[in-house]
């Protein structure tokens, strides 16, 4: 099919992933099989990128593995991810706490199924809290993405690379089960093409490359003994922080200008929400949707300010309440925030999210 | 000789022995008595001669050697502990005409990281493993490392390393060795001048073999603690001698190449 | 239009492809679509549903309470899903195997016994399309033109050879299906 010159495609999430790497000028994936994304890898093995952009793809022998890879190649300037679900990410912590402190850019795709431990294999957002809030140790902060619809998922592939790299960070794609799962209609994005060594080492000039005649040497490090060192590593990456909040955050509105209550939601439960706008719509009652795009940096102003004018929030995750904390602090105390989740790899229903909205925050 | 004066002995032409270039001019902090200088300098050494400094990529461990960036004028990473080859792993990968190494205890590889080690290693990674095997953890003040000998005291074994509690130390090169993808294991070490030469020939061989593209080459180093083993430098390396070599001895375990 | 689509049965009856032809002969007829599976160890063995909305406008949510039509090829199916259709809406089961029949009065149900035919014809592979055709022919959402092109778009090249076969059992599902009365 064909929608102007631009190709329309079915795919899964977890496809889709998978060709916007290729397309994006992926220099590498590295990853390890688990349900629900393995078809982020399979996709990639099957599209043999390495015959026609180069890309390197391989099945590491672990996540903490695959993490590392995605270190040593982001150290050399390589735009590289890899992708996993939520046990494997709880693996991960380790390498993305230390891709923070070398400030190395790359992306980690996190496609959410329920926990804690082996959980199930059912789709989830309890992972919100390891994502946005710093998983692993030390202070430091990832940008964070939540796509919701396939076509999110190779869009938001290509900005993760373009934050990884514009704030040298590991970054992630918090997506869900099912989000990886269904398939929808995407226009995969342009191909571009992957830096050449040289165009690397003039907008890298930090990548260990090979240390050219007569310049210093680079080293890709997060050790700083000294205190003092380290508190002003910490300053760097706290002031880019504060310009990733500033300038980088991204959310959309549905049905919010004349919205009385308001549901805030993130991928596929904002999906469900905007069916539960329909319903409330229908019954008269004016209900909006604000969908955070940017988990973090979180749309905070935007909250702010609408709590302004309308009555209350309902926050619908697919988990205990993880989401609702920050959308309270935003709000603080304006208006009632109320929360409704379902856990363990359930997810609710429109109605139940509409129900929600009627019985807690209406009544 | 007796009227020479300091002009005459720093004069060019007097010149008997020269550092490598690529080994830096800082004050290292490793305790006096350490191998890990001996064999920084060899590694520096054969980078020069073989004329790679800008081709080669290090990846450092943590442990003792966590700082080996500091010493060694070339690009380096710094790894997470253990996580050394899946770094080289990448790094290879992605820059296949570099070399890459990584420099580790036995710590570090042989236990935290023997999963990235193995597999990388499996993969026949063309990569150079420096393993320094002491058999303890320096780093952290001399506690029991996978590679302690039986008997052995450390912070952690007081009284000693015993078998039904810890195990028997573990041999890694020779786990190793047992892999299809591995081209070229070696056991050397550095207390002597003899043994020095040998061990810069088995490192300039790994790195050439690298080059090569047949496989993961590893050369163990075994080495002293004298810090972690409460012992002086010269009765570090005799207990070493007596001790370290009957577990581990020195000599190639595989080499395909040459084979 | 919006037609939100449950199809369930056992893993292997085909059902997540037969969805899956549906969601690309949407995409072929320019609708919006979306498939989501019941994915994981009922891919082995159990039971399997997905679910396929085709709309003309944008799809809001992939996740519902309720279908305008359920296929279900099985009893546990017939018995979780036959609730869960709208009022007014369509219920397709197969016989095969069943203890207990549809009861709903408020919704139009028919029977297809692909199992059966498909057995008896020595064509258990394309008991799905058998469904498909029935389903085309109480409900024409989709031309038969743009099912064809969807499967064709769906398979790969090797396989093409079998689009005549999968063209006749659509239409012979067409003739198979049967009103049930309650």
């Amino acid at each position: 099919m064909r929608k102007g010159s631009e190709e329309i495609m079915l795919m899964k999430g977890n496809e889709a992933i998978a060709h916007a790497a290729i397309r994006c000028g992926c220099d590498g994936y590295f990853g390890y099989p688990i349900t629900p994304q393995s078809e982020v890898m399979e996709t990639l093995m099957e599209l043999e990128p390495w015959n026609t952009t180069g890309m390197v793809v391989l099945q590491a022998e672990s996540e903490v593995a695959s993490i590392n890879m995605v270190y040593g190649a982001a150290g050399c300037g390589k735009k590289v991810m890899t992708s996993s679900s939520s046990p494997g990410v709880s693996l991960m912590q380790e390498g993305i706490s230390y891709m923070a402190g070398a400030e190395l850019p790359g992306v980690i795709v996190n496609v959410m199924r329920g926990g804690p431990g082996l959980g199930t294999i059912q789709p989830s957002q309890a992972d919100y809290f390891q994502a946005v809030k710093g998983g692993g140790h030390g202070d430091y902060k990832m940008p964070t993405l939540a796509p919701a619809s396939v076509q999110e998922m190779a869009d938001l592939t290509v900005l993760a690379f373009d934050l990884a790299f514009k704030y040298l960070t590991p970054t992630m794609l918090l997506a869900d089960g099912i989000i990886g799962q269904m398939m929808e209609k995407v226009v995969l994005p342009p191909y571009q093409p992957r830096l050449t060594e040289d165009e690397i080492r003039a907008k890298y000039p930090w990548a260990t490359l090979g240390k050219p005649h007569g310049k210093k040497p680079n080293h890709i490090t997060s050790l700083e003994l000294l205190s003092e060192d380290m508190e002003n590593l910490n300053k760097r990456l706290q002031a880019r922080y504060r310009t990733l909040e500033k300038e980088e955050v991204r959310f959309e509105e549905i049905a919010c200008e004349d919205a009385d209550y308001v549901f805030v939601a993130f991928g596929i439960s904002a999906r469900v929400c905007q069916k539960a706008v329909e319903i409330a719509r229908s019954e008269g009652i004016k209900a909006g949707l604000l969908r955070p795009i940017t988990l973090y940096p979180f749309p905070v102003e935007k909250i702010k300010e609408l709590s302004n004018r309308v009555k209350g929030f309902t926050v619908i995750e697919l988990s205990a309440g993880q989401m609702v904390e920050d959308v309270r602090l935003a709000v603080n105390g304006k208006v009632p925030v109320e929360f409704y989740g379902r856990m363990g790899g359930v997810v609710p229903s429109p109605n139940e999210a509409f129900n929600a909205l009627k019985e807690k925050l209406i009544q | 000789m007796n009227n020479m004066n300091i002009t005459d002995i720093v004069n060019p032409a007097n010149l008997v022995y020269k550092k490598n270039s690529v080994l830096n001019d800082l004050p290292m902090h490793y305790c006096p008595g350490c191998s890990h200088g001996v064999v920084h300098k060899l590694l520096g050494d054969i980078i020069e001669e073989l004329n790679i400094q800008e081709q080669t990529i290090g990846v450092a461990p943590v442990g003792c050697a966590v700082f080996a960036y500091k010493y060694l004028d070339i690009d380096w990473q710094q790894a997470a502990h253990g996580r050394a080859p899946a770094l080289a792993t990448a790094i290879k990968r992605l820059l296949p005409d570099r070399y890459v190494f990584t420099y580790q205890g036995d710590g570090d590889l042989a236990a935290i990281g023997t999963a990235e080690t193995l597999h990388a290693c499996n993969r026949g990674e063309n990569i150079v493993i420096i393993y320094i095997n002491n058999g303890i953890y320096g780093m952290t003040g001399g506690q029991m490392a996978p590679t302690t000998l039986l008997g052995m005291k450390s912070t952690t074994s007081p009284k000693g390393r015993m078998y039904e509690r810890d195990g028997n130390p573990l041999d890694m090169p020779k786990l190793l060795a047992e892999l299809d993808g591995v081209c070229y294991v070696t056991r050397q070490a550095v207390h002597t001048v003899g043994a020095v030469k040998k061990c810069r020939r088995a490192i300039k061989k790994a790195f050439e073999y690298s080059a090569l593209n047949k496989g993961t080459s590893i050369v163990e180093v075994v080495s002293t603690c004298n810090s972690g083993w409460k012992m002086t430098p010269d009765f570090a390396n005799r207990w070493m001698v007596e001790n370290m070599f009957s577990k581990y001895p020195l000599g190639d375990i595989k080499d395909t190449i040459q084979a | 239009m919006t037609e939100e689509i449950i199809i369930a049965g056992f893993g292997g009856q085909g059902v997540l492809s037969m969805g899956k032809i549906l969601a690309y002969s949407g995409l072929v007829q320019g609708k919006e679509v979306s498939w989501i599976p019941s994915y994981g160890p009922e891919q082995r063995g159990g039971t399997s549903n997905v679910t396929v909305i085709l709309s003309d406008d944008r799809i809001s949510s992939p996740v519902l309470n309720t279908y305008d039509t359920a296929i279900t090829l099985n009893q546990p199916s017939l018995d979780r899903f036959e609730s869960l259709v709208k009022p007014g809406g369509t219920l397709i089961f197969d016989g095969n195997g069943l203890s207990r029949m549809p009861s709903r009065k408020d919704i139009n149900i028919y029977q297809i016994n692909a199992t059966e035919y498909s057995i008896s014809h020595n064509a258990t592979k394309t008991m799905n399309m058998l469904i498909l055709g029935g389903l085309l022919k109480v409900k024409p959402i989709i031309e038969v033109d743009n099912v064809l092109s969807g499967l064709k778009k769906m398979l790969p090249e090797r396989h093409h050879h079998l689009l005549p076969m999968n063209e006749q059992a659509i239409k012979a599902g067409m003739k198979l299906i049967q009103v049930f009365t309650v």
